[in-house]
């Protein structure tokens, strides 16, 4: 009893993975202080600095974050275990890029195989780098109607508002008009 | 269905559960019956979750790096080299060993110098020495005071105001709006004395910030920054310093957040508790890590000790409305901090080259 009163848990696998369903900046704040230093240990033992820590970190917490979302993230693996083998892969693969090593890592957790992880990242990595592209080439004010009504989950009355239309209908109309434009660019580039 | 139009409103409302019972009915019914409406109801729901994941990604993003710049990175990576540790230890083991078989080395070295005589007919030398170093050094310095007026002066009237300014990003610098508002030329001096000619890009009177431009070629633009713009709010009791120009050269000052609104509650600024003087505005508001959390503004006459300074977010922001035509080179922010775990004497040197003198003209009194 005492010593569960001393020492106050962090955390749970299943809290992080609740808080990353709910998008919750605290969840992100909390799996910062519990693996970013595990990453950066990683990195830096194997020829990285800091700045690559932290994109290598960033990068993973993006697939966890996908893997979540998408509900497939079984507790049955350790969610430490889970980052470590994700970091390790993009680092790897970072390292042949860069040529500094090839192949060979010096480690100190145990390693899931996450290629199919990797994989679907990459996909959607190019999915976003596009999006990025097709909405920065939109233009205004068709780039803030979209991003309010599909990204940000406004009203069409609050976009109408904001952009001072004179009845939904027109805006309605103008945010076809956006849309079939921002499709073009994006299946295009 | 009159159009495709029509049709997406449609799927968009009964995505969002904003139609009726009916409606609904109706809807589903149509999407039974007609593959082509069906497939283009389907294809349409996918673009809208592209979109919805592509923001939920640049906010994950946003918030990640915003968490960054929270952590202590420096301490963070001692914490997991174990070299340093094993090199630490060894020190602690060993530093008195090393300390005593100093102190006999040295103390070895004198007594044989003291002994064959090296220092005994040294004194009158020396003072000599010393003076005449000394006048060169007075002529040295009265001609680099020459050559420097010759090469870097301003318009012949003085300034009107003066304030500080810090680097941005290559060769843009910002400041607050009252120091330049109505000026006909801006001059930027750096802490070395040298002075360039600048120009204005950007004011935003909302937050009091004004973003300047060297334009001076002899300028050397930056390539670093060696601190970051925090995106985040910092809450009070956190200890700051700030560098900046009160008088005519750079001087320090410390303090704390006292709190998290400005005069008169106003939510776009801090209160600070630090010593500054009007010269001071315009300068960069720095927390221990090293990060830019705020840009000082003028103190309060009526309000004794307390200074306000704009929250590094609004200034944020309004260099994110900075029209892009207005730019002539990209003003890319810093990303990276290289204060952070430093001692604050190691900071003041690593940032002083960074904040700058602002001295506005103005050809009416």
């Amino acid at each position: 009893m005492v010593k569960n009163e001393i020492k106050k848990p962090g955390p749970t696998d299943s809290d992080f993975v609740f808080g990353l369903l709910n998008g919750s900046k605290e969840t992100l704040n909390e799996l910062y202080k519990a693996y970013f230093p595990m990453v950066m240990q990683l990195v830096i033992t194997n020829n990285g600095d800091e700045d690559d820590a932290k994109d290598i970190f960033q990068e993973t917490v993006i697939v966890l974050y996908n893997k979540v979302q998408q509900g497939n993230f079984e507790l049955s693996s350790k969610l430490k275990t889970f980052i470590y083998s994700v970091a390790r892969r993009l680092w790897l693969k970072k390292l042949t890029l860069l040529a500094r090593k090839s192949g060979s890592i010096r480690d100190f957790e145990d390693i899931l195989p996450v290629e199919q992880d990797l994989e679907q990242h990459e996909e959607k990595d190019e999915q976003f780098r596009m999006m990025g592209l097709a909405l920065g080439k939109l233009g205004e004010p068709c780039k803030t109607i979209i991003e309010d009504f599909y990204i940000h989950n406004n009203s069409m009355q609050d976009i109408c508002e904001k952009f001072g239309y004179t009845n939904a209908d027109n805006a309605k109309n103008q945010k076809y008009k956006c849309l079939q434009r921002l499709k073009k660019l994006f299946f295009q580039v | 269905m009159k159009s495709e139009t029509d049709l997406i409103n449609k799927a968009e409302a009964y995505f969002r559960d904003e139609l009726s019972a009916e409606d609904r009915e109706r809807f589903e019914q149509l999407r039974e019956n007609d593959p082509a409406v069906d497939q283009l109801v389907v294809n349409h729901f996918n673009f809208m979750k592209q979109l919805s994941d592509y923001g939920k990604r640049h906010q994950l993003l946003a918030d990640l790096e915003d968490i960054h710049s929270e952590q202590d990175i420096a301490s963070i990576r001692r914490s997991v080299t174990p070299n340093e540790v094993i090199i630490k230890k060894l020190w602690a083991k060993h530093r008195f060993n090393l300390a005593i078989a100093a102190s006999v080395a040295l103390f070895t070295l004198l007594s044989t110098l003291l002994y064959t005589g090296t220092f005994s007919p040294t004194k009158s030398d020396l003072v000599q020495l010393s003076q005449d170093f000394k006048d060169k050094l007075r002529m040295t310095d009265r001609e680099i005071r020459s050559v420097k007026s010759r090469l870097n002066h301003g318009p012949v009237n003085p300034g009107t105001y003066g304030g500080t300014g810090f680097a941005l990003s290559g060769n843009y610098i910002a400041t607050g709006l009252h120091i330049v508002k109505g000026a006909d030329s801006v001059y930027i001096q750096n802490s070395d004395g040298e002075s360039y000619k600048g120009r204005v890009v950007y004011t935003d009177a909302t937050y009091d910030v004004a973003i300047l431009q060297i334009t001076d070629p002899h300028f050397k633009a930056f390539t670093t920054l060696p601190y970051f713009i925090k995106k985040s709010e910092s809450g009070p009791a956190e200890d700051v310093f700030t560098v900046g120009y009160p008088r005519d050269s750079q001087v320090y000052g410390k303090g704390y957040l006292s709190a998290s609104t400005g005069y008169r509650g106003d939510t776009t600024q801090y209160q600070v508790s630090i010593d500054v003087n009007p010269g001071n505005s315009g300068g960069p508001l720095i927390d221990n890590r090293g990060n830019v959390i705020g840009l000082i503004q003028a103190k309060q006459a009526s309000m004794e000790g307390a200074a306000f300074a704009t929250k590094s977010s609004f200034l944020l922001k309004a260099i994110e409305a900075i029209p892009s035509d207005s730019l002539t080179d990209k003003l890319v922010l810093s990303k990276k901090n290289s204060l952070s775990g430093l001692s604050r004497n190691e900071q003041y040197n690593k940032l002083k080259k960074y904040v700058f003198m602002v001295k506005a003209y103005s050809a009416k009194h």
